[in-house]
């Protein structure tokens, strides 16, 4: 899919924008536990385009991760909907594994196997495909150029440090072409230069496979940095509290940081979370 | 030589050195106190009578006796440990409710049931492979029932978010991550293999190193049971290198066998 030539379909304008590509509708999340109920998620509606970029941020604990797993399939919500390319995600407990497919998960940790390299690691979705042995090698192989890995197909996850693993896995989610790419918190144990190279790479890797992504951040610059738009989480039940659209074409270099555009959303941005901390306390 | 490599080839010079020490200390303290060669003979004396041991056939056929006992007592051992493990493992309901059974065996000093064992399976090879078995079991069926439970959290949402099958995950997965625990197990469970025969020797038939061990002690001929102790602990050894040579072949990725490899 990557390599469709021509049409671009990213949404410059939104009066001719495509139809949503996700749709989230009266979402809500409770957790039971022995010690009670928290509500993890409160009436949360979204729409996302295709090919678009949404950050996610908010303060820990206010659902960022509830929101991501419940999309990737991992947890279900206890009620609303949820629709991918058209149908729906859940079906009260179940997913619909048609969709799970259109789906890249990048989590916080690389979680990648360490008795497979990062070779079998990056192609381990296409082994579950029944991709055959050369196929997978010559795809792993590319993805590892993308994401910079070429020379290290043969080492084994430990040999490789935290932002090469990180890489991997993001590799990794890419193998079987997702449509829709998730990732929570993928460059948190990243520091700030490695994190800085990581961002510009995510940018390019999204508009290369024309993938639309979800990416969750603690970090309000990087959010602004890469997303078309910036969804705000407030805790307790988690609620969007608003959402920031981001006017810059991607993708953005470093030198958005100059830009005084980016300072004021940024600035309104870190206002916005202030004020959510003076009502808590 | 730089730190690594010494600390690598260390072991090959020291631990021939402090046997040789050791040696000479014992054949010293011996000479020297006049002490009987009933109560401790004298490490020329014993190696003396090794070699007079294993020039006799009878020896190599009670050597074959021992490690086949020890073999297939350690491999069904190891394989229903396996078994029960992951069907455990997997079924926390039934674990809890065979729980209390479980200890009740696991306290039992199961060497005990040997005369039991020999009531029913006779004086033959069946008694200690039974032995060797039951001792075996147990620490590879705790492991694997821990490793089977102990699967990382992350892998599974990976496994779980690239739509694997269940078969797909214990293949990609469970399996691979039990196997350290499988191994883990298995070094426990062939010394207590090498044990439990040797005790089921003792006690009953007239077959293994064992038997020589009773039989020697019989005659009052302490060289002879020395050098049969020497020929247990040389079987001992090579079983147990067999299992961790085996795992470092199996299981290359993980800590305990490249972690050995860096400073080792
Ligand atoms: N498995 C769970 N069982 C019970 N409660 C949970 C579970 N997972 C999350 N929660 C609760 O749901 C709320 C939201 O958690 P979540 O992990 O989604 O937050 P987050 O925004 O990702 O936080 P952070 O930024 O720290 O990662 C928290 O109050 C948390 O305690
Ligand atoms: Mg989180």
């Amino acid at each position: 899919m990557h390599m469709q030539p021509t049409v671009d379909t990213r949404p410059v304008d939104p009066i001719v924008a495509p139809p949503a590509e996700i749709r989230i509708s009266g979402l809500e999340k409770v957790y039971k536990t022995e010690r009670g109920a928290t509500h993890a998620l409160s009436d949360i509606n979204l729409e996302i385009r295709k090919e678009e970029f949404v950050s996610l941020i908010g303060r820990s604990g206010c659902g960022k991760t509830t929101l991501l797993r419940i999309m990737a399939g991992l947890v279900p919500p206890t009620s609303g909907d949820i629709e991918i390319g058209g149908r729906a995600l859940w079906h009260g407990e179940s997913v619909d594994s048609s969709v799970i497919r259109k789906l890249g998960v990048v989590f916080q940790d690389s979680n990648l196997f360490p008795w497979y390299d990062i070779e079998d690691n990056i192609a381990l979705p296409l082994r579950l495909r029944g991709v055959k042995k050369a196929a997978r090698r010559a795809r792993a192989r590319e993805l590892a150029e993308l994401v910079g890995l070429a020379d290290f197909l043969g080492n084994y996850p430990r040999e490789l440090s935290g932002g090469m693993r990180q890489r991997a896995a993001i590799a990794r989610a890419l193998s079987d072409n997702p449509e829709l790419l998730l990732m929570d918190e993928p460059f948190g144990a990243l520091d700030a230069m490695t994190r800085e190279k990581m961002n510009l790479e995510i940018q390019r890797i999204a508009l290369a496979t024309r993938a639309t992504v979800v990416f969750v951040t603690h970090d309000i610059d990087e959010a602004v940095a890469l997303g078309d738009r910036v969804v705000h989480l407030t805790p307790r039940p988690g609620r969007i509290k608003d959402i920031v659209t981001v006017p810059m074409d991607r993708p953005r270099g470093v030198e958005i940081k100059q830009d005084p555009g980016f300072h004021e959303l940024v600035g309104n941005l870190y206002a916005s979370l202030n004020e959510e901390g003076d009502h808590e306390s | 030589m730089n730190r690594r490599k010494l600390l690598k080839v260390l072991p090959w010079i020291t631990t021939p050195a402090l046997l040789i020490v050791l040696f000479v200390v014992w054949e010293v303290t011996v000479k020297a106190l006049g002490i009987s060669t009933l109560i401790l003979p004298p490490p020329s004396l014993v190696f003396e009578q090794l070699g007079q041991t294993l020039g006799e056939p009878t020896t190599w056929t009670n050597v074959r006796v021992t490690v086949t006992e020890i073999v297939l007592g350690f491999l069904a051992g190891t394989a229903a440990g396996v078994l029960v493990g992951v069907i455990l493992g997997k079924l926390p309901l039934l674990e809890a409710s065979v729980r209390p059974l479980i200890i009740a065996l696991e306290v039992i000093p199961k060497v005990a049931l040997i005369p039991l064992f020999v009531i029913w399976f006779g004086f033959g090879m069946t008694t200690k492979v039974v032995i060797a078995g039951l001792l075996a079991f147990f620490p590879v069926m705790l492991n694997v029932l821990l490793g089977v439970r102990s699967v990382d959290r992350g892998h599974r949402d990976v496994m779980q978010s690239i739509n694997a099958s269940r078969w797909q995950t214990f293949r990609h997965l469970e399996y691979k991550s039990m196997m350290p625990h499988v191994f883990a197990g298995m070094e426990t469970a062939i010394v207590l293999a090498v044990i439990g025969t040797i005790v089921g020797e003792y006690l009953g038939g007239n077959e293994g190193l064992g038997y020589m061990v009773v039989k020697t002690l019989n005659e009052l001929n302490a060289p002879a049971l020395f050098a049969v102790i020497l020929m247990l602990a040389t079987v001992g050894l090579i079983m147990y290198f067999i299992v961790t040579s085996f795992k470092r072949v199996a299981i290359p990725w993980h800590e305990s066998v490249y972690g050995r490899k860096d400073v080792g």
